[in-house]
């Protein structure tokens, strides 16, 4: 089976962009893969077939679209031969299909479907949502996500994810045999369940954009491809979910955050913190944005958890200047969020957030009581901000010793190079 | 439809030494979950409660052993086979099936053709 996106080069005009058939398609991979992917799959009922057909039409409309020309629109050519292909293939194996693994969605449903909360009927939301299962464990759930709603070919989504390819080709090939197994469905959950497995495709397309935007080190290239591909995952769920605040928020969250993303690493490939940078290159067309739809997020009933970060990320892109920083609102804003998702790093941000609104030794303070209370041990940012409020407060041998022990804790190369400067400062070593 | 095997894990402590009260508690649960799962418009194919592990005898290449297969905080104490339609409905069921002690897990049943 095609395992990557169709060559689109090959025999034609090549990279330069003189192709338009090759850019036709490579575009149409790119916007419709998981549309005609989740369609042909509410045909197949098995989403291994259903991928491999998707696979295929692709690689059938480099040709014909070449002898034909680019169709008007070129999903519907798409979703028409991957069906086609998918329902021949069905036909062929007619004897063998009793034995096929079923996905659960009777063909006679549509009406159903349609008629189903809100009328959300969208394919691809039943092909996110049964990715993110909760049948499935959480590093399954991304890794179906990428490969199947994003396309992306595995050794991609292994790179992105440091393991091999074999490892993870091992890990999709496992995740479907469950999904086909244990009958796991093929649609949008009830209203009853919705809140809880939102949330689940939520934290799924987060941590695509945070695996994106944290690796400082690694391949760029690849690092912005899962930036803009859950940017376009978020923006994706919230416009075929219009009444789902948190969806909305989610998109909020990643733009406000991205926003930053060019002021972030210095000319030198240097960790910048927040503090120290420059806002002057912040993106304020994301940030409009992103502030706006905080804005629709946070109104009417109590906020999420993505409402609430997005509402962080707004204050710190409200401040022009650092010292600017609003830090009561951010401290009561993490008060908040430590309601709705109460986990020691939403504490630990707490701290530092309280640090910034009444002075290092009361963020000490503040850490002292997480340090005590739960299970951060291995969590180089306790240290790391431990390092920083005793540095502010000249405490120099014990701030060393906290930077040390974040060093020790930390393998990303422009955290690395962040911290040993710190330590050299502390120690009076240049 | 499908099958799908509920296995009950709980801390067998609770039971060893469980009061006649207790007992009877736990049988209500159980007839509860009954009604339940025929509710959940699901049916119940097998359920049966088993003896504690302390009667429990294991077989390895021949070799016969007293005790259970695996030892663990908390050991197999009962099991129902279930018809759902799918895992979604398998788990709503799941969800209420008595294990104060423990926990369930759910198992699609394999099928032969």
């Amino acid at each position: 089976m095609s395992d990557q996106p169709p060559d689109v080069a090959a025999g034609g005009a090549g990279d330069d962009g003189h192709d338009p058939v090759g850019s036709a398609v490579a575009d149409a991979y790119r916007r419709e893969w998981a549309f005609v992917l989740a369609a042909t799959a509410r045909v197949t009922r098995d989403l291994d077939l259903a991928e491999e057909c998707t696979a295929d039409a692709f690689v059938a409309a480099v040709e014909s679209w070449r002898r034909d020309g680019v169709p008007l629109s070129p999903g519907a050519w798409l979703t028409t031969t991957a069906r086609r292909r998918g329902l021949d293939e069905l036909r062929r194996r007619k004897t063998l299909r009793a034995k096929l693994p079923l996905l659960l969605e009777p063909v006679s449903e549509p009406e159903a479907v349609s008629a189903n909360e809100g009328g959300v009927a969208d394919d691809r939301l039943r092909l996110v949502f049964t990715c993110c299962h909760p049948a499935l464990a959480r590093e399954v759930q991304v890794a179906l996500t990428l490969r199947l709603v994003c396309g992306l070919a595995t050794a991609d989504v292994a790179r992105s994810f440091l393991v091999s390819e074999q490892t993870m080709a091992a890990r999709v090939t496992r995740a479907k045999k469950k999904i086909a197994a244990a009958r796991i469905p093929y649609r949008v959950p009830a209203a009853a369940e919705l809140p809880e497995r939102l949330d689940a495709v939520l934290t799924v397309v987060h941590l695509l954009f945070t695996a994106g935007h944290t690796a400082a080190t690694g391949e760029r290239l690849v690092c912005d491809d899962l930036v803009q591909r859950s940017l376009g995952l978020a923006r994706t769920v919230a416009a075929l979910m219009p009444d789902e605040r948190e969806a909305l928020a989610l998109v909020g969250l990643i733009l406000l955050t991205d926003a930053r993303r060019s002021a972030r690493v210095g000319a030198d490939g240097t960790l910048v913190l927040l503090e120290d940078q420059d806002r002057s290159s912040w993106d304020t067309a994301a940030i409009d944005e992103g502030r706006a739809l905080v804005r629709s997020a946070l109104r009417g009933g109590r906020p999420g958890r993505f409402a609430l970060q997005a509402a962080i990320a707004a204050v710190h892109a409200e401040a022009p200047r650092w010292n600017d920083t609003d830090w009561r609102q951010i401290v009561a804003l993490y008060a908040l969020l430590l309601g709705a998702w109460p986990t020691p790093v939403v504490a630990l941000n707490r701290a530092v957030a309280v640090a910034m609104a009444d002075g290092p030794q009361a963020g000490l303070d503040e850490i002292g009581r997480i340090q005590s209370s739960s299970s951060l041990a291995g969590y180089r940012y306790l240290p790391a901000a431990r390092a920083d409020l005793l540095r502010r407060l000249g405490r120099s041998t014990e701030a060393a010793q906290a930077y040390r022990d974040a060093l020790a804790l930390t393998a990303d190369s422009a955290e690395r190079r962040f911290l040993l400067a710190r330590l050299a400062q502390v120690t009076g070593v240049p | 439809m499908a099958e799908y095997l509920i296995l009950i894990y709980e801390d067998e402590k609770a039971y060893a030494d469980a009061d006649p009260g207790a007992w009877e508690q736990a049988m209500k649960a159980h007839d509860r979950f009954t009604e339940q799962v025929a509710e959940e418009g699901a049916t119940i194919v097998a359920g049966k409660a088993l003896q504690l592990t302390t009667t429990a005898t294991s077989i390895r290449a021949d070799v016969v052993t007293d005790g259970p297969f695996a030892e663990t905080k908390e050991a197999l104490g009962g099991y129902y086979v279930i018809e759902a339609t799918d895992l979604d409905h398998a788990l709503t069921v799941a969800k209420l099936c008595p294990a104060p002690a423990g926990g369930v897990e759910v198992r699609p049943v394999m099928v032969f053709e």
